[in-house]
């Protein structure tokens, strides 16, 4: 490739990527998860069983990457909507991601506790 | 199609139906249409509005989804001691009440609906060969109709007495 030719777009590109690839692994997440659903179909104890597994500490790290993938495609998805309909959206996209960014943020630090709290209790004893 | 005659008195000849056609006295030249007017002529398109049904749904979709989604990862990850709590008899309390079913099921519908959507833009967008776009939205499709179904079965045919 000639040097100097590679595309490189600002933040509008790289929060697209990131929605895409956000995207991609949610909906993967989601085939699975309707499969250990149904589960209930089959026993009380197969479903329980496999729910135990999400309650070990290196699964809820894993949440808590899913929570920080499902928030940020969420919230990046109002603000492609904003930029969609809103008449003002195009020219606000950038602040609007800050925006979005903060908001996630906040929020998964919310979410440490609730999330990971059992596991490090786990870990390192309570 | 001439229906202008050179007339040695008045320079402009007799126009033909003037007043009813394109032409007139005061504008002799034929009428052309722009290019792309649809006329009673035109061929009917082939293409319907999918597309641009499909960009719609993502947003109108998505709207829903955040209020589902956020809804969902509260209840299951937040609230109540958070996964601790997740046991078949838990789900069995939530899908005693019709209020929790429905809202399980709009999300499962939306959430596949639009992902998989989603997807089909990836392949869309990544697939050249088109043997190779066809097998991955074989499989797509294929997978997206599976998990409804059995998400929709589970919901509906959820036995809190199974054993
Ligand atoms: C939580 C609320 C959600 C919102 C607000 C949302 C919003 C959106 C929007 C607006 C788009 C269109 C982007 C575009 O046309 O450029 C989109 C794309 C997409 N969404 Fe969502 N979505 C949500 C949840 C989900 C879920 C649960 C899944 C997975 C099952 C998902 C998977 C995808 C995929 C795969 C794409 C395609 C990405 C692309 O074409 O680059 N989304 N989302």
């Amino acid at each position: 490739m000639p040097a100097g030719t590679l595309y490189r777009g600002r933040e509008g590109m790289w929060s697209w990527v990131a929605h895409r690839v956000t995207g991609v692994l949610i909906f993967f997440f989601l085939f699975v998860h309707v499969l250990d659903t149904a589960l209930v179909r089959v026993s009380p104890e197969a479903y329980d069983n496999v729910v135990a597994t999400y309650k070990t500490p290196i699964v809820a790290l894993l949440e808590y990457g899913l929570v920080a993938a499902i928030l940020f495609h969420a919230l990046n998805g109002l603000r492609v909507i904003a930029v969609d309909f809103w008449s003002k959206g195009p020219r606000y996209q950038k602040q609007m991601l800050w925006t979005v960014m903060g908001i996630w943020v906040v929020l998964m630090i919310g979410a440490l506790y609730p999330i990971l709290g059992h596991a490090v209790r786990e870990v390192f004893g309570s | 199609m001439s229906t202008t005659e050179k007339s040695a008195a008045s320079g402009i000849g007799p126009v033909e139906g003037a007043g009813e056609t394109a032409y007139s006295v005061d504008n002799p030249a034929p009428y052309i249409e722009a290019p792309r007017q649809r006329t009673k002529k035109t061929p009917k398109s082939t293409r319907g509005n999918f597309e641009m049904a499909a960009w719609l749904f993502m947003r109108l979709s998505g709207i829903v989804l955040v209020v589902l989604v956020i809804g969902h990862l509260l209840i299951q990850l937040v609230l109540d001691g958070g996964v601790s709590k997740i046991g078949f008899a838990f789900v069995a309390g939530r899908w005693a009440s019709p209020w929790w079913q429905t809202w399980d099921l709009a999300m499962l519908w939306l959430a596949m609906l639009h992902g998989a959507n989603g997807l089909r833009t990836v392949i869309n967008d990544y697939a050249e060969r088109p043997n190779t776009r066809l097998w991955l939205k074989g499989l797509l499709y294929t997978a997206t109709v599976f998990t409804i179904l059995l998400g929709t079965l589970v919901i509906f045919t959820f036995d809190p007495n199974i054993r």
